[in-house]
């Protein structure tokens, strides 16, 4: 009798821990499906974007009378950076929203954000130091925007180490939101508290508004860049989310039904 | 910066090695792309080989997909 009770109240605490949300799971097959579909036309926009982008580029656009052709890296440079604080913004906004929903996706769609951000923040800090080694002689200068971008490389690769080291994957969701919701406090501290007189950006060659060189087919070029990045952003963090779905709920009914339907 | 601009504007290059001379910044200029490049064809690769894992595991039962993380760990 005792030997009873106690399998049921067992089976009732299994019950209780294992509880099945059957919406979470709907949305969760129907966002899977919707992001298989939906990827291979970012993929194409991405490769047609960066052709023209490309071609802009080192075709269309001129080369800069004073730069010289070093100038050529803006169009990598700045569409990478700029890209890597996009999708850190996106990037926090479906951690905030898994903390506040208390729902499984959107953790999963900001853990799949974070290694491009870490790419393009790493290629923008790559490609800022061999611009600005033949032109000002240095590697790395301590100025706000070299600061904050290094300190969003360090923010996306924690991001990531964290949920690595955490086995839980609900918990590590968590402690990946507040961390990055901590650096959204903390950059635009590092960005206004590093030294101003410092600075490589801002000058003849790089502004926007008071370059003579930076012509309307260079803005364009950067734009159409800056575009490219992001659809090929969306491709591969949608690629990177049905992974994440597929490895975290291996033993759903539901992806074992979709998965043996896929080609 | 007006000599280069009005003369460039129809056709950039005299030929393939000016081209891929860059105007002596060779190593700067294809450093930057040629990393940006490869680290987005990791990146790709990355993925495609993680998806092709976690499908072969899903196939072959959940006995399999323990094995693996342990191998992996």
């Amino acid at each position: 009798m005792s030997r009873f009770f106690e399998t049921a109240a067992g089976a009732g605490r299994c019950d209780r821990a294992h509880r099945i949300d059957w919406s979470e799971h709907a949305s969760l097959r129907m966002f899977f499906l919707l992001a298989g579909r939906l990827r291979p036309w970012f993929s194409g926009m991405a490769v047609a974007w960066c052709l023209a982008g490309m071609v802009l580029g080192f075709v269309v656009v001129p080369v800069d009378g004073q730069a010289g052709e070093i100038s050529r890296v803006i169009f990598i440079h700045m569409p990478a950076a700029w890209t890597s604080v996009f999708l850190y913004v996106v990037m926090v906004f479906w951690a905030g929203a898994g903390l506040t929903l208390n729902r499984r996706l959107p953790g999963m769609i900001a853990s799949a954000v974070a290694p491009t951000g870490a790419l393009f923040a790493f290629v923008a800090l790559w490609t800022g130091a061999l611009w600005s080694k033949p032109t000002w002689g240095t590697w790395w200068i301590w100025d706000a925007r070299l600061a904050a971008e290094l300190a969003l490389l360090f923010l996306y690769c924690g991001f990531m180490a964290l949920q690595l080291t955490i086995e839980d994957a609900r918990r590590a969701d968590h402690a990946g939101a507040v961390l990055a919701l901590v650096g959204v406090v903390s950059l635009p501290i590092i960005y206004s508290s590093a030294p101003r007189w410092n600075t490589l950006h801002l000058g003849p060659a790089v502004s926007l508004t008071q370059s003579p060189g930076l012509g309307g087919e260079m803005l364009a070029g950067i734009i159409v860049m800056v575009i490219a990045f992001c659809m090929y952003s969306i491709a591969v963090s949608l690629a990177r989310v049905r992974c994440i779905i597929l490895e975290r709920e291996r033993h759903a009914e539901w992806v074992a039904d979709t998965t043996k339907a896929l080609p | 910066m007006g000599r280069g601009y009005d003369e460039g504007l129809a056709v950039s290059w005299g030929g393939w090695s000016e081209f891929l001379a860059m105007g002596g910044y060779a190593l700067y200029v294809w450093g930057s792309y040629a990393v940006a490049l490869g680290l987005i064809a990791c990146e790709i690769v990355v993925l495609v080989l993680r998806k092709r894992n976690i499908l072969k595991h899903l196939g072959r039962g959940s006995a399999t997909v323990r094995h693996t993380t342990g191998g992996r760990g």
